[in-house]
């Protein structure tokens, strides 16, 4: 771990002021679970943390249009365990659930877990070359160790996969990211936040330099209660996903009315399937069409040979979760 | 760019007892546990919060102390096996552990006591797990949620068995 400076910010415009500074490389401090262990992997090497634990951004808050607004800083334990979030938006606490361990989700915040690296062998490990991490150097999870890595939106730079649950579910909700910087404040839509990789990713996200995530807002959806998440990994609890879908879906009689669609552990970001929610709208609530949306979205797959296992599973996460969220075998 | 790396004066409250140091920023909270303030209970598997034999309450929630800063610990009130009981008085985790057997080399022991605790309140509020079918349903301590809600602390031994046991007969 290389030396740095810790302080405290007691307030959200002190934060943002300590980032601001270009001469200081700066990282916040959250909950810390992913950050602390990259500073002990020297993949990160800040001169200064800011701690911004303590900023009241730790409450979850009901929107005037119905929907909620959740602090930066609140847990992912305690936003899982939200009465109102299990109820009406019952895939980001299955999302939520499926994420890490209890320690972990006790630790981890909100804002932090959309501000998360990937978990590429190749990233974590200071002594490979890695694109993401020193730009330029090349890629090995390419040709090399790509089992677990991307095959949506990748590029011929980086196949790194936004390792996150939490985002996924956001990403069928139509989450909005509140942010403050030395300007104020502005919000980012989720599909925008994190960044495909073309050729340059160094980048994960769309926030601008000098951004602190101050809480994300989820909009009311009228069919949010039927929605849910299922995650395929390699052990039954605490891994990241090979792949995983979160999706809600509104059924008219054996007709899908409206549904929504993201998959997570194949892509740099969580991944909305648009084109296969367009095929479903109006299509008849059945194991065929849900398979053949799955296969419509993942036609743009750029799969390695270790990892193209992923396009059938995901296409059996599909039809299995609308399934169950339709109410059975069709 | 300069930034001065002087030690960082940290009050830490540990077990009911307030100490004070002056710390390395980059001194994890396991490490001032257990190289500044003599607690050695708390053992460093991994140090990468995958093994779970770190694990302390922090502010009665489990937590792992590989991946907290002990400056960021500040101002929170930290309980470490050596806080749960003592040798007249165990606590009846620690008691249900020697009943049910739930050992072997013991070294993962004070991480899986202290995550049992921080579970076992998690799911006296109700908390559900992934594995909870209805998630508005009461949570029901059955040895599937057991083993889900404990897959943050691994056992080399492989004394799951019998973790699962003590743990449910705590419960019960």
């Amino acid at each position: 771990m290389r030396p740095f400076a810790y302080e405290r910010a007691s307030s959200v415009e002190e934060a943002v002021g300590l980032l601001d500074r270009a001469d200081v490389p700066t990282r916040l401090l959250a909950g810390g679970t992913n950050l602390v262990d990259l500073l002990k992997l020297d993949v990160e090497a800040p001169r200064l943390l800011v701690d911004v634990n303590h900023l009241g951004l730790d409450r979850i808050e009901r929107t005037d249009a119905g929907g909620l607004l959740i602090g930066a800083t609140v847990r992912n334990s305690d936003l899982a365990a939200d009465p109102t979030v299990r109820a009406e938006y019952p895939v980001l606490a299955r999302a939520l659930l499926s994420a890490a361990s209890g320690q972990i989700r006790n630790q981890a915040t909100t804002g932090g877990n959309l501000m998360q690296r990937t978990r590429c062998v190749y990233f974590m490990d200071a002594g490979k070359p890695c694109n993401k991490r020193d730009p330029g150097s090349g890629c090995p999870a390419i040709e090399g160790a790509s089992r677990e890595l991307g095959l949506l939106g990748t590029s011929s730079s980086c196949i790194a996969t936004h390792p996150g649950d939490m985002g996924v579910a956001l990403a069928v909700l139509d989450a909005v990211v509140h942010y403050r910087t030395a300007d104020g404040p502005a919000v980012l839509p989720i599909g925008d936040f994190h960044r495909l990789p073309g050729d340059d990713p160094s980048r994960d996200t769309n926030l601008p330099a000098g951004a602190m995530i101050t809480g994300v807002e989820v909009p009311p959806l009228t069919f949010a209660a039927t929605s849910t998440y299922r995650k395929a990994r390699d052990r039954r609890s605490y891994a990241f996903a090979l792949a995983s879908v979160a999706a809600a879906i509104d059924v008219d009689g054996d007709e899908v009315r409206d549904v929504r669609l993201a998959f997570g552990g194949v892509s740099p970001r969580p991944w909305r399937a648009r084109i296969a929610e367009e095929l479903l709208r109006g299509a008849p609530a059945t194991a065929d069409s849900f398979r053949a949306a799955a296969q419509a979205e993942l036609e743009s797959a750029t799969p390695t040979d270790e990892n193209r296992f992923k396009i059938d599973l995901v296409t059996r996460l599909v039809t299995g979760t609308l399934l169950e969220l339709t109410g059975g075998v069709r | 760019m300069s930034l001065p790396q002087t030690p960082h004066h940290v009050e830490l409250e540990v077990n009911g007892v307030r100490h004070a140091r002056d710390l390395d920023p980059r001194t994890t909270l396991l490490d001032a546990l257990r190289e500044h303030l003599d607690l050695t209970g708390s053992k460093k598997g991994c140090d990468h919060g995958q093994c779970g034999a770190c694990t302390v309450l922090v502010d009665g929630r489990r937590t792992n102390s590989c991946l907290m800063l002990a400056a960021a610990a500040e101002g929170s009130s930290v309980t470490t096996i050596e806080g749960l009981g003592d040798a007249d008085v165990l606590h009846p985790v620690q008691e249900a552990f020697l009943e049910h057997d739930a050992f072997q080399c013991g070294y993962c022991t004070p991480g899986q006591i202290c995550s049992a605790v921080g579970m076992l309140d998690e799911a006296a509020h109700g908390w559900p797990s992934v594995v909870t079918d209805d998630l508005a349903d009461d949570v029901e301590l059955d040895p599937h949620e057991i083993r889900e809600r404990m897959s943050g602390n691994l056992c080399r031994c492989g004394a799951y068995v019998n973790i699962v046991a003590a743990i449910g007969a705590v419960d019960a």
